[in-house]
């Protein structure tokens, strides 16, 4: 075991090189649904159990399943209401389970990027080449159902090895050149994309996918009250607003369908994209194209201050 | 450690679910449903009443909201039995006064042990419904069949009898089941289930003695869960009940009919300080014109007398 991850180097927060989103704006906002099929009974990982009680686990396979059926339809709805594309986090095997929410995603020209094949499938324990045919199929998937070029990765439950996100890059490549496996949004330590260093020199990028902001972890985790992640939302909107005069930031609400869309917290959710779509200079995007967006404007600046802030070091 | 290279084979990767209890199909492809008289939002108000041993054997787990202490647990024994004794009646005043009609699941041991609470339970005309054998006495994966047919049984045959009526809903214990509770269920005659939350509406669930209806009564809104599990106020939890019903009265303009089910404890809010709170939901959520408060039976009925088995509807 490593005692430090060495994707990233330390990177002030700062005199940091100005970060300029697109016709001046301060803030690049995404929304990142996450679209998972959880298995009624998968295989034993014994890093980690899927659910708490013996199969069949009712309770947390059926609030999950009422995300598909019931909720995601809510959300997308709403998103197509404030102008927001989503990027979702995709559990693909949901391309062959439930191609009509992909179908229905894919006329709202929303992205899709990597969350492994079931979100009850972890990395743990898989060998390297386990891991790299699971990243595979994955980007192959979604290529074949959308057409897309996976850009993107979140590891499946936020299960990962040391190789995750050298393999994501790498297989992305492989299949698809520059075009594919660019970012990831693995890590929670910055709200600024940043360069992350994988072994094969790739131009490869963080995405700030912010955990604190995730309504499973708001809500499942933190047990906040649905009227208080409305005010936590527009508190973090406001910090990364003003801070975004100087250099451009980035944020991101993190969703799940069987969370938000519950109908005791939607109206919640909708106050906040109310509020926050409702700022000019506001970059409304999708993942991919602050990413991209970023790889050609600041990254190469951020890899030359970081580089002099560390003694010349890289 | 590794994995064995099965870890990556899905059997399942296909179009729908990854098992043939019920079909998928997403709420917005459905016909909408039209409820008795043009009224938009079926209100459902289920009280679970519940005994919680004092000797609970936690198997296969401790049930959410049982004992947590070392044997003899007065503490959370005598508060749970609060309820059956001091919150059910205030609940009742309650739906008296804003005239409600709910609906009383029970463990079939009140029957025994309460049966003057039954009776008054029964007397009120509403309709009952199974809440299993007791709050220890979970359905669960791996658990012996003829067992679990016997606990089905029991709980049956005792709320029946003492009852009169011929109960044909079942919620289980902590909305846990094993692999056979559907079956075991049907068999006995139950009709429908309330134990699955994964809809907004009534669907078919498969059987070996054919279907039975899921009824879902959503967790994550019950007061239990919000005030007891995630320690919301409840004030809070007042606020969201609103909020799902707006939302829900709000879709059901242009979506159809639409259920609100809200399941409640007499142990929690039949509290001095709670029912107040559960008095302004009552209000609240009984007081539009275009609202049908009712039974689950009834819901149902008007759903399966248009729908069908709801069946046709999914495929």
């Amino acid at each position: 075991m490593m005692e430090s991850l060495n994707a990233y180097e330390y990177y002030a927060y700062e005199n940091r090189p100005k970060i300029r989103w697109p016709n001046g704006a301060r803030v690049a906002f995404w929304v990142a649904p996450n679209i998972e099929f959880y298995e009624l009974n998968p295989p034993p990982n014994p890093s980690r159990k899927a659910w708490p009680q013996p199969n069949p686990a009712v309770p947390g396979y059926s609030i999950r399943d009422w995300g598909n059926r019931v909720g995601h339809k809510r959300q997308m709805d709403l998103l197509e209401k404030y102008g927001i594309r989503g990027s979702v986090s995709l559990s693909v095997a949901l391309c062959d389970h439930h191609p009509e929410i992909i179908a229905a995603c894919k006329d709202r020209d929303w992205e899709f990027f990597s969350h492994g094949i079931y979100n009850t499938r972890y990395t743990y324990n898989m060998s390297e080449d386990q891991e790299r045919a699971m990243i595979r199929d994955s980007i192959e998937t979604i290529h074949r159902h959308t057409g897309q070029k996976c850009a993107g990765y979140l590891a499946p439950a936020l299960s990962h090895s040391e190789n995750t996100l050298d393999l994501f890059a790498e297989v992305g490549t492989e299949l698809f050149g520059d075009d594919a496996g660019f970012y990831t949004c693995d890590l929670f330590h910055d709200d600024q994309p940043t360069p992350v260093q994988v072994r094969s020199g790739k131009r490869f990028i963080s995405m700030p996918y912010s955990l604190e902001m995730n309504d499973t972890i708001v809500y499942a985790v933190n047990k906040v009250e649905p009227r208080h992640y409305l005010n936590m939302l527009k508190r973090h909107f406001d910090r990364l607003y003003e801070e975004g005069a100087e250099s451009g930031t980035v944020m991101c609400i993190p969703t799940h369908n069987y969370q938000i869309s519950c109908p005791h917290r939607i109206k919640a959710f909708e106050e906040a994209l109310e509020y926050i779509t409702g700022h000019s200079d506001v970059w409304v995007a999708t993942g991919r194209e602050i990413a991209e967006h970023y790889l050609a404007n600041g990254y190469d600046d951020a890899r030359t201050a970081i580089a002099r802030q560390n003694g010349g070091q890289r | 450690m590794s994995l064995p290279d099965d870890y990556l084979d899905y059997p399942w990767r296909q179009y729908g679910n990854d098992h043939n209890r019920y079909d998928w199909s997403m709420l917005t492809d459905r016909p909408p449903v039209q409820w008795p008289n043009g009224k938009r939002l079926a209100v459902w108000v289920n009280v679970s009443v519940e005994f919680y041993p004092l000797n609970q054997r936690g198997i296969p787990f401790k049930v959410p909201n049982g004992m947590t202490m070392p044997y003899p647990d007065l503490r959370h024994y005598s508060l749970r039995d609060y309820g059956n004794r001091v919150g059910i009646y205030r609940f009742l005043k309650a739906f008296d006064r804003y005239n409600v009609t709910p609906t009383f699941a029970l463990n079939g041991q009140i029957a025994e042990r309460y049966p003057s609470l039954l009776s008054r339970l029964a007397d009120t005309g509403a309709e009952l419904l199974a809440h299993g054998w007791n709050m220890d006495h979970l359905h669960y994966g791996g658990q012996d069949k003829a067992e679990e047919a016997e606990q089905i049984k029991r709980t049956l045959d005792t709320l029946r009898k003492h009852s009169g009526q011929s109960i044909d809903g079942w919620l289980s214990p902590a909305k846990n089941q094993s692999e056979n509770t559907p079956d075991l269920l049907t068999a006995e005659g139950v009709r429908y289930c309330c134990d699955w939350v994964n809809d907004d509406m009534p669907y078919p669930f498969r059987t070996e003695q054919g279907d039975l209806m899921m009824m879902p009564l959503p967790t994550e809104l019950e007061d239990q869960f919000v005030i007891g599990n995630n320690l919301h106020s409840e004030d809070s939890w007042v606020q969201q009940v609103k909020d799902a019903f707006d939302f829900l009265l709000e879709e059901s303009a242009t979506q159809g009919g639409r259920m609100l089910g809200l399941n409640i404890h007499p142990w929690m809010m039949g509290q001095p300080h709670r029912i107040g709170c559960l008095e302004e939901v009552l209000e609240y959520v009984s007081g539009h014109d275009a609202v049908w408060q009712t039974g689950s039976g009834e819901i149902l009925q008007a759903f399966q007398g248009q729908q069908g088995s709801g069946r046709e509807a999914s495929s």
